[in-house]
């Protein structure tokens, strides 16, 4: 299968192509049939992407499914996957036939609605997979779009409000990637990233203005690239839009944001930050951790005393991201391998507990934790699944979050003992806040009037949470499935990583 | 064999609690009962026929990362079988006991199943207990220590409908996982130092551990030491130990049975186990030894005191089982593990019986627990009363001063006592425990006087209708009263009396001189480590400069675990100078046990007035024990409330205040541009134009996918 890649990005956009051209919208069998036609697009783009697991060598830390070809104006087309950015790829489609699924139910402008999350997983598939610095850069971009739509159209009250942040920020993140990308260009001449992973930018200190910058342009571009991630991600102080986002979002929206757009960012500190620019990580890494620290605690408390449930979840992820930071940037085999494994565990766990919100708000009407209470009489399988995914994310053994949570830990222990002390505190603090936001919501007797007559989850619903409980359960207890296909890749990462280091790093960095 | 035990409880909780609408309620219990009882069953045989030679068990791989490297399996040495029997047995026990204590709950409505869920978790609960005492490297451990905590979690909040019962289990879940943190980082710690997990690994290195300084936050401290006392941070939340203690009390919120097997007998006593297994560690972190002795002496006093005065049935017993494992610790932490190990496996029955019992006085009385309310029941609930008279024989240890014949704790507590006399020279361990015997013979007694003696007080209702309970619940009273009167005589010899059978209980070497041997070689491992030592350290700070990279397993040195359950370092005679202790010692906790029985005769039969009395001429003393030395309200101040605040202050302060206000500062101006633009989108014409773009990217880019093999 020579194409085999490019089909898997390009079958969810044909389907939106499809729907945008040949059906025309409103009527009801219209909207019957687009949410057919997506659910069936995105089915096949995951039964096709397994296709990649099976042909996927892992031994082989090359790109694999390598295709190239010249493009308009010098640009090229270039896609492959490695060990680092295949489980990306899995993760997204494995998700969005659940997504479709979870907006069955929507009503407003249903055709537009499908089109917008099939260009979006075309988008986000193609943002892992390419190899080519611009075409990155469109990809990554050009995701805003449909989000930002799904936000402002299909979100809640204040959906205008929040789509203007997400907007704002992600984009005013991204100016800084694309200096560091034309820079790139003009100095190397090529935006080719297997070329530039080969070739080490200069790190010899610059002076600015009286200013002097170890790791001279290393650092400038690692700063670059990391400015845009660290809003995608989002890391403190540059979360706030995070929450908004999320509470405006539709269900769909917030899963998918969850549960693969912030992997953008993770992504992308595994592919530039650490590999391309290995000086300016050494340099201004270890502050990276320092703040994905202080986003632990900080988001963990707020999320504390949060009274609406997605804000609970919504800071919940910030949290969890910032683990996912300290895993990447310890630049160990474990920290590493535990930030990939975090990636997918959040990806189900998020996923999934932004959808337990949304069963209930589909329902209510209403996330203020203070209008439930007592669910578990009205819903014993919506308390048991609501349980199994709180107790995933606030790390228990044997699901997967806990693989990559140890793993991450474990890692960052390695190279600074304050950051793993501190971030350890996280497990305290998302205990207090998951099993609080799950007491005042699920257990209780049931006393609110309103409640008196909610129904236990559809059939449809189980169906959706069914994969995600089952992989959450398998990847934590036989995480073998992640770690071999991962774990050479890894290694290669991280020996490169430590030979591009210069011997005498902290006197080079100085004198000069 | 050993896998049919272990998963078969698993198995129980699946079925039960997944299938019970096939089943029916009654097959989801019996299911379950039949599975454990088989469980038990093979635990017996394995226990009886284990010949003290330890051997593994590879179920499948767990967590592999670079050096890393974990698996599912078990470790079969008598600590584990031990431990094997201990919960299988009460647990098969309860799971009977439940069917009568279960079959009618006030707390739910005629229409609401409860049971199979009920018998599910406690399954449940079962497995992740068996997981944590039959691992074989200390991750598969902290499995079973989540696992048991999220079933404690589960079943404390069982009647979720009663916000105590769920604010319980919150507690519960959550001191426990301040516990946990050290654990993690005792974890970290270890990998970091030894690139391993798994347990011969790790005790093969210790002697070299206690050469070795490890950086840690802001200074260097030496590393078994610090791995040590982690560890032990560990085990004090699950075993409730001083400072990590409030939840247990509260705990007592779950229905009875759960407090005889998960907050009496199995969940609580993990950490104990937990030292003990790890005792080739502790036995080289002297320091990290002291420290268990002191925090188990104190809150074996500190507990006792706060049991002196409760009314509610089960918070006495609670604050009793909280003591109660403090000896255990105490016992630890002088390097006595198998008395430790002793009195665990006594205490399981005898309290496990004395919460039952309690579960049955509790049933017979309508829910009521507050022993004020109680009096005169002995002729009401005779097998009952009898069960608790034998239960509190043996947990107040009564005995023929001098010789080895006795009821159960009789043997272990002083077994314990006489250890920390021997192996504690300050004399604090031995005073604070011998007292806390005396308090444990008072409320212990006052607890049987209130209930059975004396006139009925009370709801005259409920005594009328008070009668003994059904064969499921009295059974297995009278199953743990024989464990309770004959466990310390059986086993007395193998886990303290004699040390030949010691010696081969607990697979040491064969003879004294052989063990002699075996610690010379451990400690020539020590030597060989001391003069490689400097090396040693200078790799530990290597691995912080930014050249070489960072790498787990600093100490790559050889060395070889040593053999047995149990580890005693050449220098630990505690043992024997235990044996050898003067007669005083041996005979003050039967002196202190005498006192307590006196005083509580006094104050609950002969002069009932003398508590009331004593508590008015010491208000202060009588609020700040009742009040629990206000650990409480201490916590409360100084954690929650300002997490809370902080929390709110971030996001209100923080988030809003501060970093939206930057952006929307920029947002007023164009929001409504904004909004205009949105409009435009949702009446149609922009929305096309916006996405015809993104189409038009894509679709190019398929053009050129499908022409571009020309190039």
């Amino acid at each position: 299968m020579q194409h085999l890649l490019s089909i898997v990005i390009f079958i969810p956009a044909v389907a939106a192509l499809i729907l945008a051209l040949v059906q025309r919208g409103g009527s009801e069998a219209a909207d019957r049939n687009a949410k057919w036609l997506a659910l069936t697009a995105t089915a096949v783009t995951f039964l096709v992407s397994l296709f990649l697991l099976t042909g996927f060598d892992p031994s082989n830390t090359d790109y694999q499914f390598v295709e190239h070809y010249n493009w308009i104006m010098g640009l090229q087309y270039r896609v492959g996957i490695d060990g680092l950015s295949i489980l990306f790829v899995l993760l997204t489609t494995f998700m969005m036939p659940l997504v479709i699924l979870a907006s069955w139910d929507v009503k407003k402008r249903v055709k537009e609605y499908m089109i917008a999350f099939l260009l979006l997983e075309t988008l986000m598939i193609g943002t892992f997979v390419t190899l080519d610095l611009v075409l990155f850069y469109l990809f990554y971009e050009a995701c805003l779009i449909p989000m930002f739509l799904i936000i402002g159209i299909w979100g809640g009250k204040q959906r205008v409000y929040a789509a203007f942040k997400f907007f704002l920020y992600t984009f005013f993140g991204s100016v800084f990637m694309l200096i560091a990308i034309i820079y790139i260009y003009y100095h190397t001449g090529t935006t080719d990233m297997p070329n530039l992973l080969a070739d080490k930018f200069p790190y010899t200190p610059l002076h600015i203005l009286g200013v002097t910058i170890p790791g001279g342009v290393q650092t400038l571009l690692w700063l670059g690239f990391f400015i845009s991630f660290a809003v995608k991600m989002p890391l403190w102080p540059v979360h706030t839009w995070l929450p908004a986002a999320h509470v405006q979002a539709p269900t769909a929206g917030s899963i998918v944001l969850a549960a693969v757009l912030l992997k953008l960012a993770d992504y992308g500190f595994l592919r530039f930050s650490l590999p391309m620019f290995p000086v300016g990580n050494m340099v201004v890494g270890p502050w990276a951790m320092w703040l994905a620290v202080i986003a632990i605690i900080y988001t963990s408390l707020v999320a504390l005393v949060q009274d609406d449930m997605k804000k609970v979840i919504a800071y919940s992820s910030v949290a969890h991201m910032a683990f996912v930071l300290l895993g990447i940037f310890s630049g160990t085999q474990q920290g590493i391998e535990g930030g990939i494994m975090m990636v997918v565990a959040h990806g189900f766990v998020s996923g999934a507990l932004f959808l337990c919100v949304g069963v209930i708000y589909d329902r209510m009407h209403t996330r203020e934790i203070a209008a439930f209470g007592g669910l578990a009489k009205r819903m014993p399988s919506y308390a048991l699944i609501f349980m199994f995914f709180t107790m995933a994310n606030v790390g228990l053994p044997g699901t997967a979050n806990f693989v990559g949570e140890f793993l991450i830990l474990v890692g960052t222990f390695q190279v600074n003992t304050w950051a793993a002390t501190l971030a350890t505190t996280g497990v305290i603090l998302s205990a207090a806040y998951a099993l609080w936001l799950y007491r005042r919501v699920v257990f209780g007797d049931l006393i609110k009037e309103s409640l008196r007559s909610i129904t236990d989850l559809s059939t449809r619903e189980k169906w959706i949470f069914a994969p995600m409980v089952a992989m959450t359960l398998i990847l934590g207890v036989y995480p073998d499935l992640v770690t071999d296909i991962i774990g050479p890749s890894v290694t290669n990462l991280v020996e490169n990583y430590h030979e591009a280091l210069p011997d005498n790093l902290l006197s080079d960095l100085v004198e000069h | 064999m050993e896998t049919i035990i272990l998963f078969s409880p698993l198995v129980g909780a699946i079925i039960g609690g997944f299938g019970w609408r096939l089943i029916g309620e009654k097959g989801a219990m019996v299911l379950t009962t039949g599975l454990l009882f088989l469980a038990c069953a093979l635990s017996w045989i394995v226990f009886l026929n284990f010949d003290g030679v330890k051997y593994p068990i590879h179920i499948m791989n767990w967590i592999n990362s670079g050096e890393l490297d974990t698996s599912w399996s078990i470790r079969m040495d008598r600590l584990t079988s031990i431990m094997l029997i201990v919960v299988t047995t009460v647990s098969a026990l309860v799971h009977l006991y439940s069917w009568g204590y279960m079959a009618h709950d006030e707390n739910w409505t005629e229409n609401e199943r409860y049971k199979a869920r009920f018998f599910s978790y406690l399954s449940f609960f079962t497995f992740t207990m068996l997981m944590l005492v039959t691992a074989d490297n200390l991750l598969q451990m902290f499995f079973g220590w989540e696992g048991v905590g999220l079933a404690s979690y589960l079943l404390i909040g069982f009647y979720y409908k009663k916000p105590s019962a769920n604010a319980a289990a919150m507690k519960a879940f959550i001191v426990n996982r301040v516990g946990d943190f050290g654990f993690l980082l005792g974890m970290f710690g270890l990998f970091y130092m030894t690139g391993e997990l798994k347990m011969d690994d790790v005790f093969a290195a210790a002697p070299a551990l206690a050469e070795t300084n490890l950086h840690f936050l802001w200074t260097q401290w030496n590393a078994a030491e610090l791995i040590a006392v982690l560890l032990f941070v560990g085990a004090m939340g699950k075993s409730a130990q001083l400072f990590l203690h409030t939840w247990l009390p509260d705990a007592m919120e779950g229905p009875t049975p759960v407090s005889a097997l998960i907050h009496a007998a199995t969940m609580v006593t993990a950490g104990v186990f937990l030292v003990c297994r790890m005792s080739p560690l502790y036995e080289y972190a002297p320091h990290a030894k002291e420290f268990i002795l002191i925090i188990g002496a104190t809150t074996a006093f500190v507990a006792a005191t706060i049991g002196l005065v409760q009314n509610d049935i089960k918070r006495v017993i609670a604050y009793s089982t909280m003591s109660q494992l403090g000896y255990m610790f105490a016992a630890a932490g002088v390097g006595v593990y198998s008395a430790a190990m002793f009195h665990l496996l006594t205490h399981a029955f005898f309290k496990a019986l004395l919460f039952l019992a309690a579960g049955s006085v509790i049933t017979a009385m309508h829910h009521e627990q507050d022993m004020r309310n109680y009096g005169g029941l002995r002729k009401k609930v005779p097998i009952t009363f009898w069960a608790m008279i034998a239960g509190t024989l043996a947990i107040t240890g009564v005995g023929i001063p001098l010789t080895h014949f006795g009821f159960a704790g009789f043997l272990s507590k002083d077994a314990i006592i006489e250890s920390v006399w021997a192996g504690d020279s300050s004399g604090y361990g031995f005073w604070m425990l011998v007292i806390a015997a005396a308090f444990t013979s008072f409320y212990s007694w006052r607890l049987i006087f209130l209930t059975f003696f004396g006139k009925p007080r009370g709801d005259h209702h409920a005594h009328e209708h008070a009668k003994e309970s059904g064969l499921v619940m009295t059974v297995p009273l009278m199953v743990l009263s024989l464990g309770a009167v004959f466990a310390g005589m059986i086993w007395y010899n193998v886990f303290f009396g004699d040390h030949a059978k010691l010696v081969k209980f607990f697979g040491l070497p064969a003879h004294a001189e052989q063990m002699a041997e075996g610690h010379g070689a451990a400690d020539g491992t020590g030597h060989a480590m001391t003069e490689t030592q400097a090396e040693a350290e200078v790799t530990a700070d290597a691995a912080h400069s930014p050249d070489m990279g960072p790498s787990a397993g600093v100490l790559a040195l050889p060395g070889v675990a040593p053999q047995g359950a149990i580890f005693m370092h050449g220098e630990n005679t505690v043992i024997e100078d235990a044996h050898h202790a003067p007669a005083w010692v041996k005979v003050s906790p039967f002196v202190a046990m005498v006192l307590g029985l006196f005083v509580a005769w006094l104050f609950y039969i002969k002069d009932t007035r003398l508590p009331k009395r004593l508590a008015e001429a010491q208000p202060a003393l009588h609020r700040f024990l009742l009040n629990k030395w206000y650990f409480d309200e201490l916590y409360e101040a100084i954690f929650v409330r300002p997490a809370l605040w902080i929390g709110y202050t971030f996001w209100k302060k923080g988030d809003e205040g501060s970093i939206d206000r930057v952006i929307d500062g920029v947002a007023v101006g164009m929001v409504p541009k904004f909004t205009r633009f949105i409009n435009k989108m949702q009446s149609g014409y922009l929305f096309h134009y916006a996405f015809a773009m993104v189409i038009g990217i894509v679709g190019l880019m398929f053009w050129v996918l499908l022409n571009g093999g020309s190039n």
